[in-house]
């Protein structure tokens, strides 16, 4: 690992220059989502009309602002690459000052235009998804609120205007997800989303603590700079520090972006409208994590045993997710199983270190357009077969939904990796990097990549191939145009998004920010390594092709099932885990507290208060209302005095 | 000394009375025994203008005032001794009796000198009492004195206004009057005229004695009802044996022109 | 100091005829002579001490009892008028 060691020397720091020209309209950004969101949730029904209107409008707008950065930041040099807007002070107490500051590098440059783009043609496709939903205007302002937010964590220049974002993201995310509180279910779900994001979130906030303790300052540049200045000084105990401020941190990139331990809330948020699952937990939202290391990668550079744990993290997720995403019959709960798979590859990536950023950003966006292409085609499914989410009855579909068929299947063949489309790119780069860093993990990797053939081949052949099985009465049909564009659209992107790694573009684009090492030879020719993949995808994807396509496949899910299986279908125990160590416990603590509060407390508090009353009760039989007692204790009173005047006399 | 010797037991004795006579009326004049002693006790210790006001205001005012309220609550409305508050009595005796023996001691204790006294050559009394004490009242408690005017007014308007019955309805005017007995004559058939005055056809005409009726039985209607409800109306009967004679005597025709004037007259005496 | 003994002995008559009779108005005549008993202090001392400080109060506390007297006798009446007694017992509502 000696490349990697001289690496940590060369991690970049964040030096950004004062924002001029296009760049001083950074706030724009995320002022108009905000805008559209105030609109439209603070003017009532009288923004019935046009409400989706403009609140598609205003992310489009963003697009159009991030795409403009963008190429000016493309015309500019690497040292003046990273720039920085000041808005205004924001909190000066004390040693603490926090300015509205925001950052704009190639990393959030990128993130910009996946969540604006994105976003935009998720709120396109909202317009026709939520088209009969009467609360649909204030379905927008939640989402231009979403996406605000998510704005405000990438530009953010210090970790509490990231954190604001990132607890708006949560705000919204719980919103959205329960956005149809009448059912049950999806309360709960977003409650549940809300609850375990704030496990991550109090990570989050401790690191953000320890970071000002250790460098009086949340501001990356501060930070950045503090770091590499204290390793090169050799500060004592620096290490442990920052090691503690990793592991915090990846706390809260666990909860956002649904890691194992805290994976449990993403498949539960698939209640929320079908868009809410493409915008919020495949493309953006659940990236926040992934976002939060490489940003702190100056931190993790200098925190090995953090990143190792970050591995760890990621490892265990990517084949958690992947056997989830195996066992489901609903169709959004197996998307969402392959989206905690496929952020685990990018966490990865991150957490492999300077080799693997880049990558892990890569993935990202490819993963972004695939999945939301993929969430969007399943919505697009439901659609078409009245709201039901059971793999089990559709079947045969390819016909009768043809573009969403054919746009589907660019996604599938994107997430499985097939050679040439932008999966196959992004998720090779990560086996490599891995294979290259730790044998045992690329192993798992590879293994993850193999499964991720067999549950999305399972999932394509249950929903468009195989006998149709869905009831009488039920008449599939193509979406409007208004849904099916922004498939297409991200369809494109799903094969054409391995572009960005054309001459190593997007490594070098990213190199100011994410640091660059040497490309290290692995242990195995590239070219070897990539058929390897292939080869175990293609296992993965002829398993699902002989158990699925080759028999009949029952309406309903069979009972008698291996352990492995009912395993799967129950989370892996994830709820039951949580609730046997958490949940539990916890109640069990609240009901002896409880009683403790009953008897002791209120024991004690009942018990003088029933004393003293019993004293009045006893001293109120003095209150004879007769005026004469009055006088007689009146004169006692006189004699008493006279008698103490007397005796201090005498 | 000689006075003191000879009022102060009178004082106690009189103080005593007032703990113990049933009547309010006596306790009040065993009262004014003690006010008018005091008095004299006041102008032994040279102080006239107290001497007079004492007599002026407390034995004439206040007592007089203590007076009208029983005349206004009942003069005979006497107070039972027994005790209805347990162990009042006993506790008030002995605490009372405590605190004298206390402070009587506690007095027996301190020496005082001879009395300086104020009449006399250089005393306090010099140019005459009345017109020190107004020296002193004008001079150093005059403000003492100006709040005592506030407390005055203020004493008269409260016990004016708690004097003060509210008047409910509007006043019946005569005329009201008059439509109501001439309205209770044809309804209820009550007599139109006025009232009989008590003693009517009766030896006696006192308030409480009622009138009689043509067949010789008392008139409810003459009598109070105040008094009837006091149970101290003479019953007539007790009087009808005084009225046979008188009767006998107006039935006599033959020294109608004299007798009548006589017996008219005797009447006229005995209703003195 | 026979007086001071004198006005003692009719103060603690006066206390205990407070404490024992139920007639209102006769309660009052008691007050009235625990007053009175203090007025004769007042005027012993002035007369002990050559000063007519002591006649002053006594004058005030005439003043002040005659005000009492009137809002005094007042009450009892406007008691008397709607609880027909002039008991100070009977008017022992305000208890436990």
């Amino acid at each position: 690992m000696a490349a990697a060691a001289e690496a940590e020397h060369h991690v970049p720091v964040v030096a950004p220059v004062e924002a001029d020209g296009v760049f001083s309209l950074l706030w724009l950004i995320i002022a108009l989502p905000l805008l559209g969101a105030a609109v439209l949730l603070l003017g009532g029904r009288f923004t019935d009309k046009w409400g989706h209107l403009l609140g598609t409008a205003m992310p489009v707008g963003s697009f159009v602002l991030s795409l403009v950065s963008f190429f000016t930041l493309l015309g500019r040099d690497d040292e003046e690459r990273q720039v920085a807007q000041h808005l205004y002070d924001w909190i000066q107490v004390g040693g603490l000052d926090v300015g509205m500051d925001l950052l704009y590098d190639p990393l959030s440059a990128l993130f910009l235009l996946l969540i604006t783009g994105v976003g935009s043609l998720i709120h396109v496709y909202s317009i026709g998804y939520m088209a009969h939903d009467p609360r649909r205007r204030r379905f927008f302002g939640y989402l231009n609120l979403f996406v605000a937010a998510m704005l405000m964590l990438i530009l953010a220049e210090n970790y509490v205007g990231l954190f604001l974002g990132w607890e708006g993201v949560g705000l919204a995310s719980y919103l959205l997800i329960g956005f149809w509180q009448h059912k049950p279910s999806a309360a709960a779900a977003a409650k549940k989303a809300f609850v375990i994001n704030r496990v991550g979130d109090m990570g989050m906030a401790l690191a953000i603590f320890l970071l000002f303790v250790t460098f009086g300052s949340t501001s990356f540049t501060e930070i950045s700079v503090g770091v590499q200045a204290g390793t090169t000084v050799g500060v004592s105990g620096l290490d442990t520090t920052l090691n503690w401020i990793g592991v915090l941190l990846l706390i809260g990139a666990c909860g956002k972006s649904a890691q194992v331990p805290l994976q449990a809330w993403l498949l539960d948020a698939m209640e929320g409208p079908t868009p809410v699952s493409a915008l919020i937990h495949a493309a953006t939202m659940v990236t926040a994590g992934v976002y939060l290391i490489t940003r702190s990668n100056f931190i993790f550079e200098n925190a090995p045993h953090a990143q190792t744990a970050v591995v760890a993290v990621a490892t265990v997720t990517l084949l958690w997710g992947a056997i989830l995403g195996c066992a489901k019959d609903d169709i959004k709960k197996g998307l969402a199983g392959s989206t905690m798979s496929q952020i685990g590859y990018m966490m990865l990536g991150a957490g492999l270190g300077v080799a693997g950023y880049a990558f892990a950003i890569f993935h990202l966006l490819t993963h972004g357009f695939f999945k939301a292409n993929m969430f969007l085609g399943a919505g697009s499914v439901m659609h078409a077969m009245d709201d039901d989410v059971d793999m089990r009855h559709y079947g045969g579909l390819q016909k009768l939904l043809p573009v969403t068929f054919l746009t589907f299947a660019m996604g599938y063949l994107a997430i499985i990796g097939f050679p040439g489309f932008s999966g196959f790119w992004s998720k090779d780069k990560i086996i490599e990097v891995a294979l290259t860093e730790n044998l045992f993990v690329g192993i798992c990797a590879l293994l993850g990549a193999g499964i991720t053939g067999f549950y999305m081949t399972r999932m394509m052949f249950l929903t468009f191939f195989t006998k149709p099985r869905w009831e009488k009465g039920v008449h599939p049909h193509e979406s409007p145009w208004v849904m099916t564009v922004p498939l297409i659209v991200l369809a494109a992107l799903s094969v054409l998004g391995g572009l960005m790694l054309a001459g190593n573009w997007i490594v070098d684009f990213l190199s100011p920010v994410v640091g660059h090492v040497e490309h290290e030879e692995p242990p195995l020719p590239a070219i070897v390594i990539t058929l390897i993949v292939v080869a175990v995808v293609g296992i993965g994807v002829g398993l699902a092709f002989l158990l699925v396509q080759k028999r009949d496949v029952p309406r309903e899910a069979p009972k008698d099932v291996s352990f492995v299986v009912k395993a799967a279908r129950a989370d892996l125990y994830g709820d039951a885990i949580n609730d046997a160590l958490v949940v539990r416990p916890g109640g069990h603590l609240v009901t002896a507290l409880v009683a403790t509060d009953r008897t002791v407390v209120d024991g004690a508090f009942m018990g003088g208060s029933t004393t003293l009353g019993g004293v009045g009760q006893a001293l109120r039989r003095l209150q004879t209302g007769y005026v004469r007692s009055y006088a007689l204790s009146v004169l006692g009173g006189a004699l008493l005095l006279v008698l103490i005047l007397v005796a201090v006399n005498l | 000394m000689t006075a003191f010797w000879v009022l102060a037991p009178i004082m106690v004795l009189a103080a005593l009375g007032i703990l113990f006579v049933r009547k309010a009326v006596h306790a009040a004049l065993l009262l004014a025994v003690v006010m008018i002693s005091l008095a004299v006790l006041y102008a032994v210790l040279e102080a006239p203008f107290l001497f007079a006001v004492q007599i002026i205001v407390y034995t004439g005012a206040i007592l007089m005032l203590f007076l009208f309220v029983l005349m206004l609550v009942g003069v005979d409305a006497s107070d039972s001794l027994v005790e209805t508050i347990k162990g009042q009595r006993v506790l008030a005796w002995l605490t009372g009796l405590a605190f004298a023996v206390v402070v009587v001691v506690g007095l027996g204790q301190i020496t005082f000198g001879t009395a300086v006294g104020l009449d006399g050559e250089g005393g306090a009394n010099e140019g005459g009492n009345i017109q020190a004490l107004a020296n002193l009242l004008f001079s150093r408690y005059v403000f003492a004195f100006e709040v005592t005017s506030a407390l005055l007014i203020t004493a008269a308007v409260g016990a004016m206004v708690l004097a003060h019955r509210e008047r409910l309805t509007p006043k019946e005017t005569q005329a009201d009057i008059a439509a109501r007995r001439v309205r209770d004559f044809s309804e209820k058939g009550v007599h139109l005229g006025p009232l009989p005055p008590p003693g009517v056809y009766a030896r006696h005409n006192a308030v409480d004695t009622p009138a009689l009726l043509p067949d010789g039985s008392p008139a409810p209607a003459s009598v109070s009802r105040v008094l009837a409800a006091r149970g101290t109306v003479r019953v007539a009967a007790d009087l009808a044996d005084d009225i046979a004679p008188i009767a006998g005597q107006i039935e006599r025709p033959e020294d109608a022109s004299d007798r009548n004037h006589s017996v008219r007259g005797k009447g006229m005496r005995d209703h003195k | 100091m026979p007086y001071v003994i004198l006005s003692a002995i009719l103060f603690t008559i006066g206390a205990i005829g407070v404490l024992t009779r139920r007639n209102a108005i006769v309660v009052f005549m008691c007050v009235e002579l625990m007053l009175n008993a203090c007025n004769l202090a007042f005027v012993a001392f002035a007369h002990q001490h050559g000063n007519l400080d002591g006649q002053i109060a006594a004058f005030f506390v005439m003043v002040v009892a005659a005000a009492e007297v009137v809002i005094g006798l007042a009450i009892i009446m406007t008691i008397f008028r709607t609880r027909r007694s002039a008991s100070v017992d009977d008017a022992s509502l305000l208890k436990f």
